[in-house]
């Protein structure tokens, strides 16, 4: 035959491979379809069939075990140019370590066509059965025969949302069916089945590929054959600077600390902690201090405790670790016990706990406030900051109020009961 | 970027993230992961192209195939996402595509604690090439080291085709700051070269400083080959030729050459100061806290920041030879940094501070540092 897309001369598989053919179909369907040899890429990965790279004139990429459909998959996407022809080569045991990528190639519906060896073993590692492997198949580790069914990668690949899928025995002329199968849009696989010469005939000898097939419940037929969506890389070109267009802190207010503040703030999920303490972090950076803040809480944001870490400081701040606090803010049971041991171990801390909860023994100077009776739950956060703020007066109380003003989350807050400090 | 004073509360990931895009990064790609998820957020905001993988291989399999198409793709993991790449990133690195992957540890062995910061994955990364290849691999110690390290990372990536790894940590990328981005100098986006001859294109053929000039794969002149496996120049499978396994060679000696003109790091360091301490990453901030604080003691110390961390740049070891004592502090257990400049073996005068689970305090610091100054 003449080949367009292949090297002349002998292909590298082991006499009677269907490998072989497989190349040789390629080239007769890439003919029919008329592509030039540089708008083809071959993408190969670890198995007898990866070997076969070398002999393409087109583009070629050889990768990992199970992975050329993956791989193939980031090009599609990166080329995004449908007139370009992707294959991925696979055997049945990159299909087996790789079914994953299959599945999600199908249902991105990404533009390349995936040609399945499936000569039913791994043929490279010495005839071990792959997930592939028909019940009753013999291997060489598997003497009996196989003990379970194989996949049906059709089945899957349709599922999954292929625009083509088609199984074809690997003998004689199927070109036209790679022909259909390469100009499909969108995700396309055709499952080539093979006998290996080397291990598959020996294990069973006088066994023919027809049957095999036929007795696995494998049908040769086109599965899918549709017009889809193909997937097509989204790029765009005026996504917004995340910095420039980031809310810029004026200082219009002026902080007299000396020393720099660590500050935890200790409450429950939904009582916003977090965005109390963001909001009095910004308020401390308009009143020229620098800031850190740093979020705790559990993997279940929706529950149990959830705690922030505030340092301001009129000095640059270096380290942002938790080092013992000098004010200790509780609000919730969920607080108390998240703090208890910086509770414990605070000697020259001041703490704000709600007049609910038993702290435990500290040397630290306690005052107990009625945050949880004076605001809903929903407010104890901001309305204990503010209350420490009111005290502490480490930056100007109208910075803050101005700052949770500025903020949209002000209209759901209580302004009535927040600023009552009696 | 701003000409004046601009005040914003912020974190790291975002300074990443747009310092990236603007140094010319076209995709991310990735799967979610506690503590990396400010930079997957950010960058489904900002990235021109944006991509969620259904796992951390295919994350780094369609990285590959951007980058073997001419695109220049981005990743940010931990390390449980990070431990099912490696396999991909030692196809990346044998290929020689370009690739930025952000590595923000956490608190491990294996899922470990996801919001507890680390400096645990050092090693992993000295090792990570089958073969003892070098990764280029940087740590940010600061905000402004989010800006300029992240571009210029971007640019060692392209410029040398090899993946580099970024290193931070939960802490560095997590916690917010009050940061004046006006002292952030604009990032020239990176303009990068493609072979342009007209003559046949050898993919694999070493040209200046060790690279191999670029070609896309699609492209419409020459015939591109790529492989993982070992091969020759043209990009053909061998069985450890001469020329193959040189071609293997290569791959470490082009980053070793080329780290030298990519070489970050921050000395401070007083001409009197027989003792030193060496840091990266979160901890380096502890460093810096604790020497100012040992200084206004009288007592006399210098301090390097490493921020080129691998392959580890020859100057760091001109400089810790001139001190008697050499302080190392890293947050893992073993102390991984003091083991790839030193060894395992006890030195009298090398000593490691570190700690497991919680972030190194300068008061730690001072404390073992003023057992011998």
């Amino acid at each position: 035959m003449y080949r367009k897309y292949l090297e002349d001369g002998e292909l590298p598989f082991c006499k009677g491979c269907g490998h072989s053919l497989v190349a040789n179909n390629i080239d007769l369907a890439l003919q029919k379809n008329n592509y030039s040899i540089l708008d083809v890429i071959i993408v190969t990965d670890i198995g007898c069939h990866g070997i076969i790279d070398k002999s393409f004139k087109t583009h070629t990429i050889h990768g990992l075990h199970g992975r050329s459909v993956a791989l193939a998959s980031g090009i599609s996407a990166g080329i995004n140019n449908p007139n370009k022809k992707i294959i991925a080569l696979v055997g049945d045991g990159g299909a087996t370590i790789g079914m994953q990528h299959i599945i999600d190639a199908a249902h991105h519906n990404f533009n390349i066509t995936v040609i399945v060896h499936n000569n039913m073993l791994y043929g490279m590692t010495g005839g071990q059965p792959s997930e592939f492997t028909p019940y009753g198949f013999k291997t060489t580790t598997t003497p009996e025969g196989m003990k379970r069914i194989g996949y049906d990668i059709c089945q899957i690949a349709m599922t999954a949302g292929a625009s083509f899928v088609s199984r074809v025995f690997g003998t004689g002329d199927f070109s036209d069916l790679l022909s259909k199968a390469f100009s499909t849009k969108g995700f396309s696989l055709v499952e080539v089945m093979e006998i290996c010469p080397s291990y598959g005939v020996k294990a069973n000898p006088g066994m023919k590929l027809k049957n095999i097939v036929e007795e696995a419940g494998l049908e040769v037929k086109t599965f899918v054959d549709k017009e889809t969506d193909y997937f097509k890389t989204d790029v765009r070109t005026n996504t917004k600077r995340l910095l420039l267009d980031e809310e810029k802190i004026t200082i219009n207010y002026n902080s007299e600390i000396k020393q720099p503040v660590n500050i935890l703030l200790s409450g429950s999920a939904g009582e916003g902690v977090q965005s109390a303490a963001e909001l009095f972090a910004k308020a401390a950076v308009s009143s020229g201090l620098t800031v850190s803040k740093k979020g705790s809480y559990p993997v279940t944001v929706g529950v149990g405790f959830s705690s922030a870490d505030i340092i301001i400081s009129p000095n640059q701040i270096l380290f942002t670790g938790t080092k013992e606090p000098n004010v200790i803010i509780i609000t919730s049971q969920d607080g108390l016990e998240f703090s208890a041991s910086s509770i414990k171990n605070s000697n020259n801390a001041i703490i704000f706990c709600d007049s609910s909860l038993s702290l435990p023994e500290t040397n630290a100077k306690v005052i107990k406030c009625d945050f949880r009776n004076k605001v809903s739950s929903k407010n104890v956060s901001f309305y204990a900051l503010l209350y420490y703020l009111n005290f502490s007066k480490v930056f100007p109380m109208e910075a803050f109020i101005e700052t949770i003003k500025n903020d949209k989350l002000s209209s759901r807050l209580d302004w009535d009961k927040l600023l009552n400090f009696s | 970027m701003i000409d004046e004073k601009k005040i914003v509360f912020t974190d790291n990931s975002k300074i990443v993230i747009e310092a990236l895009v603007e140094a010319g990064a076209d995709v991310f790609i990735g799967y979610p992961i506690t503590p990396a998820n400010l930079l997957y957020h950010y960058a489904s905001k900002r990235f021109p192209v944006f991509m969620a993988a259904p796992d951390e291989i295919t994350t780094l399999q369609w990285m590959t195939g951007f980058s073997a198409s001419g695109k220049i793709p981005v990743t940010a993991t931990s390390f449980p996402g990070f431990a099912l790449m490696v396999e991909s990133i030692n196809m990346a690195y044998m290929m020689e595509l370009p690739m930025v992957i952000i590595l923000v540890q956490r608190l491990g062995p294996a899922t470990g604690t996801a919001t507890t910061g680390a400096q645990g994955d050092l090693l992993l990364l000295n090792g990570m090439i089958s073969g003892g290849m070098s990764v280029a691999t940087f740590n940010y110690s600061n905000e402004i080291d989010c800006w300029e390290l992240s571009a210029k990372a971007l640019e060692f990536a392209v410029k040398h085709r090899t993946p580099v790894i970024l290193l931070t940590s939960k802490e560095e990328m997590m916690t917010k700051k009050s940061v004046n981005v006006s002292q952030l100098e604009p990032i020239k986006k990176f303009e990068r070269e493609f072979y342009s001859s007209a003559e046949k294109y050898i993919p694999y053929k070493p040209e200046k400083n060790l690279v191999p000039a670029f070609l896309p794969l699609g492209n419409e002149e020459h015939q591109v080959r790529i492989t993982a496996s070992t091969h020759n120049m043209r990009g053909i499978i061998q069985n450890s030729t001469v020329e193959a396994i040189n071609n293997s060679k290569r791959l470490h000696f082009k980053n070793l050459r080329n780290i030298s003109e990519y070489t970050f790091y921050e000395l401070d360091e007083d001409e009197n100061a027989d003792t030193i301490i060496l840091s990266y990453g979160i901890t380096s901030q502890a460093v810096k806290e604790a020497v100012l604080s040992l200084r206004n003691d009288a007592k006399i110390i210098s301090y390097l920041i490493a921020k080129t961390i691998l392959p580890v740049p020859q100057i760091y070891f001109d400089i810790l030879s001139k001190y008697k004592n050499i302080f190392i502090a890293e947050e893992n257990l073993t102390g991984q940094y003091k083991q790839i400049l030193f060894g395992n073996k006890s030195e009298n005068n090398i000593f490691s501070i570190t700690d497991f689970g919680k972030m190194i305090s300068p008061s730690a610091i001072i404390k073992e540092v003023e057992k011998y100054v």
